[in-house]
């Protein structure tokens, strides 16, 4: 048994950056995240690495881009409003294929919203957010275990597909405390990255830029990203899945929604329904392929989001018309009922027979 | 000023030469541009220093965002404004490598002000080369924050009205008002002794990230002719009769001290 200490979401993220050698960060006040940027104006300088507080998300992202130009590792985080401001540096990021850390702990929307955990950034996060083709890795972590542990792994993940790497995860997460145990590994080994600038020493001078003016060669560019986007698509999908192998009625739920939904499922088996979980670890690329599969056999699905149903659409696209697919969401900070979710789960067992349209 | 003066006194003996850290190739600037001056005074400057193989440059998004094909170092794009920001994530991720960025008065003082300030302010050591010519020129000739009172432009076609569009920002006296910056002046490109002065500034500037003094801002007062409408010659004399009354000339700051 490894020793454990009590840590918070936030606090997890900070440690895990600077384990996996995030040698600097960039950040801008925002709740529910400030516990994150203040951790790491403590321990970035003790480790003699880079902290500045930057003077809006806008800077904070665009100090990102200058950092990881040099080829080291840096990090910014924020919440829903400041990631918004953050969408342009994310399309720039993309688009000259550099590898960056970005943490979203997402909080209510639209607008200035309220400081309560939600997970209506998903649609920004998965499907592009700032102009332009292009995707970020996302991952949704369900403890401050995994806080930690994918925070690493994110640094390994954009390093190896020269990627932006989105961790997206909720103001719940990141506020809540639970035994932790700390990386002890190395940090993840990074790449040569003789595409990065630092003074052009005995070589050709290396050029960061995604301005290509001429049709051609942007297309060119774009087919380049997306056959990337592709190999990821075939490689990285993550996805946890809990009493599946029997099960006739599925909940598909991410992150702090996974938790309430698993507490559902044990309610559903006590019950004598034979219900499954099935939570996405990565969002993109999103396990469409299993969730497919899963649908073939069960009577019907539930999603289970802190949104208006967002993920909901990629299930539904992955889903057709193999089986029903119901939704169980609440928004604006709001969290949902293990027993509203084990209503709606009773409701499917019940109602749906395999083969039949509810 | 121009690769012209060569005239060897003896024969083999070599009084000018492109610089190393200027690449051989044409611009793309329109006839009259300072751009081009203002790459080669750059250029000339790293040789001085011996420093193009450590020099990392951040280019903004307008004319001269192909810096790179012109200026024989490392170079990086950054988005629009935030020129500083980029140069401050490489600076302090490199600090013994020396950064420079690069900008329009479109990029520096409209949409990267926020940049511009506080990358003043922290007094990152790194030289902020400001080119102002009073006008967008990229995007066909808008109004610019430096664009002068009465002033004609694409976006100001009745000419510049203080009372709706505000007056030029005068970027040097702004950031004066701050403690932390090292060296701030202005110069213009409005004659060859205009021009040896913009050297000399920009090498007291790059001297000084070297000995890790701090932060310096060259403002560039510079041609526009075609967005302005005027001949190459009376861009520059728009230079001298208009920019200068508006946006004197000289040292602001001087070792980290404001110049009276």
């Amino acid at each position: 048994m490894r020793n454990r200490i009590l840590m918070n979401g936030n606090d997890a993220i900070g440690e895990g950056a600077i384990r996996a050698g995030c040698h600097a960060y960039f950040g801008y006040p925002i709740t529910p995240q400030n516990e994150l940027t203040a951790y790491m104006a403590q321990r970035m300088p003790e480790c003699g690495r880079v902290f500045i507080q930057a003077e809006s998300e806008v800077a904070a992202i665009n100090m990102v881009y200058g950092a990881v130009v040099t080829g080291k590792r840096a990090m910014t985080s924020s919440s829903s409003p400041g990631i918004s401001l953050k969408q342009e540096g994310l399309s720039y990021l993309a688009a000259a294929e550099l590898p960056a850390v970005i943490v979203n702990v997402q909080r209510g929307g639209p607008g200035l919203g309220n400081i309560a955990p939600s997970q209506a950034d998903y649609f920004q996060a998965t499907k592009g957010g700032g102009h332009g083709d292009y995707r970020l890795i996302v991952l949704a972590p369900n403890s401050v275990q995994e806080m930690h542990d994918f925070t690493i792994n994110a640094f390994a993940l954009a390093d190896r597909y020269r990627n932006p790497v989105m961790i997206l995860t909720d103001g719940r997460l990141g506020q809540m405390m639970e035994p932790l145990a700390l990386y002890k590994g190395p940090s993840p080994k990074s790449p040569p990255k003789p595409w990065s600038l630092t003074g052009a020493r005995n070589r050709k001078p290396n050029h960061i830029r995604s301005l290509l003016l001429d049709v051609d060669a942007l297309e060119e560019r774009n087919l380049i990203l997306q056959s990337k986007y592709k190999a990821i698509l075939a490689e990285l999908v993550g996805f946890d899945e809990y009493l599946t192998r029997d099960a006739q009625v599925l909940t598909i739920a991410y992150g702090s929604s996974a938790r309430i939904a698993k507490g559902a499922v044990n309610q559903a088996r006590a019950r004598g329904i034979k219900a499954g979980l099935l939570r996405p670890i990565t969002l993109w690329p999103f396990p469409r392929t299993r969730i497919r599969q899963l649908a073939e056999k069960v009577k019907g699905i539930l999603v289970v989001e802190m949104s208006a149903g967002q993920m909901l659409e990629d299930v539904q696209l992955a889903v057709g018309d193999r089986c029903p697919v119901a939704f169980e969401g609440r928004m604006g900070g709001a969290v949902p009922e293990e027993s509203d979710i084990l209503a709606t789960l009773r409701h499917i067992n019940k109602s749906t027979r395999k083969g039949t349209r509810s | 000023m121009s690769a012209t003066r060569i005239r060897p006194k003896k024969k083999g003996r070599i009084l000018y030469r492109r610089p190393l850290s200027l690449v051989d190739r044409a611009t793309h600037f329109c006839p009259g541009c300072g751009h081009g001056t203002t790459h080669k005074l750059i250029a000339e400057v790293l040789d001085t220093l011996k420093i193009r193989e450590k020099t990392i440059g951040v280019a903004p998004v307008g004319c001269a965002v192909m810096a790179y094909y012109y200026l024989n170092c490392d170079i990086s794009e950054a988005a629009h404004g935030r020129t500083p920001a980029v140069a401050t994530g490489i600076k302090r991720c490199l600090p013994d490598r020396i950064v420079f960025s690069y900008q329009g008065d479109g990029d520096l003082a409209a949409i990267g002000m926020a940049e511009t300030i506080h990358a003043a302010n922290r007094g990152e050591n790194i030289t902020v080369i400001f080119v102002n010519n009073s006008v967008y020129g990229m995007t066909g000739g808008q109004m610019a924050p430096t664009t002068l009172n009465g002033q004609k432009t694409a976006t100001s076609p009745c000419g510049r009205d203080s009372r709706s569009m505000g007056t030029p920002i005068r970027i040097c006296e702004l950031l004066n008002t701050l403690d932390s910056p090292w060296h701030i002046e202005r110069v213009a490109l409005n004659s060859p002794a205009g021009i040896r002065k913009a050297r000399k500034a920009l090498l007291v500037a790059f001297k000084g990230q070297m000995e890790g003094k701090g932060y310096s801002l060259i403002e560039i007062l510079s041609p526009c002719p075609v967005h302005m409408r005027l001949s190459p010659r009376d861009a520059v004399r728009f230079i001298t009769e208009g920019m200068i009354p508006a946006f004197p000339l000289g040292v602001f700051r001087k070792e980290g001290k404001p110049v009276a």
